[in-house]
């Protein structure tokens, strides 16, 4: 039997506020353990939680964004479980109305666009860190806990289960991470845990519309973990089917070293999380004037500066794509192209040699040290014929250890183009003449032994010649 | 209706309570009687009436995003029944 | 000296200190020798703190010695209900589960308190964790009715309400979550005020029921209680309950004149199980305000009689979760165990009381999956039609009276071995709570064996100020809040 991947991804978005959601403490990364903690966030006898205007603020954002209703009448809401590091034993988050609901966001995976529904956004705290003292949690004879976490603003973002391949849904992740990028509310640092998921992942035979039992992998926090954990899952459960065996509903972890996801084997009695609404925050009603305020703040989103830029700036959909997957990158393009730089040769750069480097070097755009007002500058030189494209790749690289201009570059290590004719043509009657082979060849029909003369010209002229015009000179004197 | 003894060992889990064997059976009849009691509110209508969460009607209430002073965390740690090094301290973590 | 300082309100108190009749160490150390005498008897208090109540009047006095002005409550002695978080100083809930817990923090009402530089002498006794009706489930003692120790003071607040009777704090503080404040000061003959929802912060009280708790005065006379919700009401930026309303001078309402005061009376709380004393002295005070020039009228409130088990659910069920942080993790008690889970559910076994542990198994049966639409969100339903009963009510009444409590004081283990009887003491106090409105209970009489009858005053929503001015009233009218216990001999 052919089977088909039917996968939903609950994603766990930190936001980018100052303080916690329920409390003034601080949410800076990297604290000595338990520092940033009150007896609000400690869940202390007496306390009781206010509600972060920010955090409201970021969430109805996140939900325009995405194409969700917002709710003009929200609230929060118990979820009750017993975890050390949940002070409280329940964690504040919203059940029943939740701050955004029913929207969609759209991917494309190898040209083919699909939509993929949002069932909701909520708002919610983050939980603690529990410290092992083992190697893992099995066998520790005891944990530490850390409250510094508890209470950092988080919105959880749940898909419909509309994904069938990890391709589809690594798209989608990446998309949500960039829309959250674009309109601010998170740094979306995956490596900080900003940014997580829950994956559900079950089968069923092609055509059926019956879902399969699901698994879920707890707090994925990497593109690459996304796609190996959903492929594994594939493969296992495609093999117990097979097998004609069963597919127990479980929490599995993902072991990435491995690349396999591994039963937790706890006792999978399900939770009863008892929700209750909150009765110490009042409810959130949002005017639809709030609401449209909101919208008319939200910036230009992925999408529609993709198509922005194939139509204005004639980039192709693939180039478009991957320059807006990333509000940084897309703005360093445009402030690329604000230099006057064309915009087909920023994106070229961009995609090229400027990926390439901040690979390499494993930083990001942000902390390029080549700015984009630089590279828009370098791009001038080619436009103006300065330097060719081959030579601007030594320009480039110079400029990334060298902070002088790109001119200045150039200028200082004899890079300039030559475009003086006469110059030019004194190369190629030397060439010419050294090269009988060549030429006979060329003249005897072989149109491709030009190549190695101007090789040799742009050899002879150490780059500096330019090869339109080598071409042009040359299919003159032999034709 | 009589609350089982798997009701009971159900809600008294989701209680963190233990009841003793001796115990159950005075728990058992407890609730039924509580439960049987509270069966009154049965003879009110209330398909149309909204629950009431908050005793007062409030809406929009709301702090703004400015850091305020944590506690010390001598402060914090004060009534830890255990800690080490700065942490709360607790037993083996089985369950998820 | 034929009457000792003990024996004064607060306001007049406050007007000796002002005149220099006396001085703060000298009615300190009177209030402290009251509290050595009875204390025995009472078992009103967890934790005294004498030496910062002392230093705390001598500060005082100081400050009257250099000519300032002094607060309502500078250099006064009173007792706080040990739910309230006092930052240094234990605070128990009466449970062995916070035995040994100091907060790092204090409760709002504590910061406004202590603007006022009174004397605080320290925590009072109080049902485990504000859950009963007589104190008899506090994990460290039982505190007795000053007009009778073999019975109860009421509760929660018995602490508070036995201190002020017995002559051991002058002024007190307790909570109020179905009648804690107003049963307990019926039942010791004293006047205990139940703000409106959100009146007063709650941040820092220790929470049993989030949507009904409310903190308030227990005093000897309603003048007092006036001046103390002066102090304590107000908006509280920490607690997002809390009510944004002004706060007018409560003091200011305590004129003599209710001519024209639009006085329902409920048929719904004159009704079995009532006892004829209680119903004879209630009716009498009423008949006193239509003497009084107050217009009286019968009015219908038809879902008090569901009022009850609607706060047995919804009250538990907002315990059971509240509750669910004492598991021995970050503070409180911890009993060792193999695990967490077992470290867990052995602290929480072993440290709760049966009457706390009760009512969380009695809330999580009303939250768990499969029962939440049948109790729990049908208790809140019923919630919003008892709320209508009283808003339509107050279209044309000002205030609504009614008794306290069914009884006087019962004796001490008349009701424990029977639960919902007891919960059925609570059928006057717990509608209010439902409705978040502000209450009363003033005395009104003493039945033959001298205990003493409480009559209830229900105002709208924020309206404490009309609820004051009748109790003060009827007050001025008699002089059932003149009248001292004689506490098993030694109340000389």
């Amino acid at each position: 039997m052919k089977y088909e991947a039917v996968i939903g991804l609950e994603i766990h978005c930190e936001l980018k506020t100052k303080t916690k959601i329920f409390c003034g403490c601080a949410t800076e990364f990297g604290a000595a353990q338990n520092t940033h903690v009150c007896p609000v966030c400690l869940g202390m006898p007496g306390v009781l939680p206010t509600i972060n205007r920010r955090v409201v603020e970021f969430g109805i954002k996140a939900g325009l964004a995405t194409n969700c209703a917002i709710n003009q009448y929200s609230k929060f809401d118990r979820k009750n479980y017993y975890y050390p590091d949940l002070p409280k034993n329940w964690q504040t988050s919203q059940y029943d109305l939740p701050i955004a609901e029913h929207g969609w966001v759209d991917i494309e995976v190898e040209g083919e666009k699909k939509r993929i529904r949002l069932t909701r956004i909520h708002m919610e705290e983050d939980a603690g860190k529990l410290v092992h003292s083992g190697t893992t949690i099995k066998d520790s004879t005891s944990s530490n806990v850390d409250y510094n976490r508890t209470g950092v603003p988080l919105l959880e973002i749940v898909s419909e289960p509309d994904m069938r391949s990890a391709a589809e849904a690594r798209a989608y992740m990446e998309k949500i991470k960039a829309i959250m990028e674009y309109i601010d509310v998170s740094s979306c640092r995956m490596e900080e845990g900003n940014l997580r998921a829950d994956i559900n992942v079950s089968l069923r035979p092609v055509g059926s519309e019956e879902l399969g039992t699901r698994t879920e992998m707890k707090n994925i926090n990497s593109f690459k973990s996304l796609e190996e954990a959903i492929n594994y899952e594939i493969e296992r459960q495609t093999e117990v089917l097979e097998d004609g065996g069963h597919i127990i509903q479980e929490t599995r972890t993902f072991d990435p070293v491995r690349g396999v996801t591994l039963s937790m084997r706890s006792k999978e009695n399900a939770h009863d999380y008892r929700y209750m609404p909150e009765p110490d925050l009042p409810p959130i009603v949002t005017a639809p004037e709030t609401i449209e305020k909101y919208r008319r703040e939200l910036p230009e989103l992925p999408d529609a500066r993709r198509e922005r830029l194939e139509k204005e700036c004639g980039l192709s959909a693939y180039d478009a794509g991957v320059i807006t997957a990333s509000r940084a990158m897309a703005e360093y393009f445009d402030k690329v192209t604000a230099t006057g730089a064309e915009a087909k040769l920023a994106a070229n750069w961009i995609m090229s040699d400027l990926a390439k480097n901040l690979n390499a070097e494993g930083i990001t755009i942000e902390k390029s040290p080549v700015g984009a007002e630089r590279l828009g500058q370098m791009i001038l030189l080619i436009m103006k014929n300065t330097i060719s494209g081959k030579i601007a790749k030594t320009v480039f690289q110079e400029m990334w250890t060298n902070p002088a201009s790109p001119e200045q570059i150039v200028n200082d290590k004899g890079l300039v183009q030559i475009t003086d004719t006469g110059a030019i043509e004194k190369i190629v009657d030397e060439v010419i003449a050294n090269n009988p082979k060549a030429v006979a060849d060329f003249q005897g029909g072989n149109k491709k032994a030009i190549g190695a003369l101007v090789g040799q010209v742009m050899k002879a002229s150490k780059g500096k010649a330019n090869p339109q015009m080598v071409n042009k000179l040359i299919a003159e004197k032999l034709g | 209706m009589k609350v089982s003894k798997e009701i009971l060992a159900n809600v008294a889990g989701l209680s963190r309570l233990a009841i003793a064997e001796e115990e159950t059976t005075r728990y058992q009849e407890d609730l039924t009687k509580f439960l049987a009691y509270v069966e009154t509110l049965n003879e009110v209508a209330t398909e149309n009436t909204p629950p009431t969460t908050y005793a007062l009607p409030m809406e929009n209430v709301f702090r703004e995003d400015d850091v305020r002073p944590s506690l010390d965390r001598e402060a914090a740690l004060l009534n830890a029944p255990l800690k080490e090094d700065g942490y709360f301290k607790v037993p083996k973590v089985l369950e998820d | 000296m034929s009457v000792r300082l003990y024996q004064e309100p607060a306001h007049r108190l406050h007007g000796m200190l002002v005149k220099k009749e006396i001085k703060a160490v000298e009615l300190t150390e009177d209030v402290l020798k009251r509290l050595e005498e009875t204390e025995d008897s009472l078992k009103a208090y967890l934790t005294v703190t004498a030496d910062n109540a002392l230093q705390a009047a001598r500060e005082t006095d100081e400050k009257i010695a250099r000519g300032e002005d002094i607060p309502f409550l500078a250099g006064i002695p009173g007792g706080i209900k040990d739910n309230i978080c006092t930052q240094g100083i234990k605070t128990t809930c009466a449970s062995q589960i916070l035995a040994n817990f100091v907060p790092p923090y204090d409760a709002t009402v504590m910061t406004k308190l202590k603007n006022q530089s009174p004397v605080l002498l320290g925590k009072l006794n109080m049902d485990e964790f504000a859950m009963g009706g007589s104190t008899e489930n506090s994990s460290f003692q039982i505190t007795h009715n000053p007009w009778d120790l073999d019975a109860v003071p009421g509760g929660s607040s018995g602490g508070s309400a036995a201190a002020i009777a017995g002559g051991s704090a002058v002024w007190a503080l307790g909570s109020d979550t179905g009648g804690s404040i107003r049963q307990p000061a019926s039942f010791c003959g004293v006047v205990g005020l139940k703000p409106t929802y959100g009146r007063v912060s709650r941040y820092g009280l220790v929470a049993y029921a989030s949507s009904l708790d409310q903190i308030g005065p227990v005093t000897r006379d309603v003048t007092d209680a006036a001046h103390i919700l002066n102090v304590i009401a107000g908006h509280d930026a920490m607690d997002s309950t809390s009510a944004a309303a002004d706060v007018p001078d409560f003091t200011a309402a305590l004129t003599e004149n209710v001519k024209g005061l639009k006085v329902g009376v409920p048929q719904e709380y004159f009704g079995e199980g009532l006892a004829p004393e209680v119903e004879a002295a209630v009716r009498a005070a009423i008949e006193t305000y239509r003497q009084m020039g107050a217009t009286i009228k019968e009015i219908s409130l038809p879902h008090t009689k569901y009022a009850i088990a609607a706060y047995y659910l919804i009250a538990p069920a907002e315990a059971a979760t509240n509750l669910q942080r004492y598991d021995g993790v970050s503070y409180g008690a911890r009993v060792d165990g193999a695990d967490l889970v077992d470290m867990m559910t052995k602290t929480r076994t072993e440290k709760f009381g049966a009457e706390v542990k009760r009512r969380i198994i009695i809330g999580n049966y009303a939250l768990s999956a499969g029962y939440y639409d049948a109790y729990y969100l049908k208790a809140m339903k019923v919630r919003t039609l008892v709320q209508r009963d009283y808003t339509e009510a107050f279209q044309t009444v000002d205030v609504i009276m009614t008794p306290t409590a069914p009884t006087t004081a019962f004796k001490i283990g008349a009701l424990t071995s029977d639960p919902l009887q007891m919960y059925l003491q609570d059928v006057c106090t717990v509608p209010l709570n439902l409705a978040g409105l502000p209450g009363i209970s003033l005395p009104c009489g003493f039945s033959k064996e001298g205990m003493p009858i409480g009559l209830q005053i229900i105002g709208r929503a924020l309206d404490e100020a009309t609820v004051l001015r009748a109790a003060y009233a009827y007050e001025q009218s008699q002089d059932f809040h003149n009248r001292l216990p004689e506490i098993g001999g030694n109340a000389k």
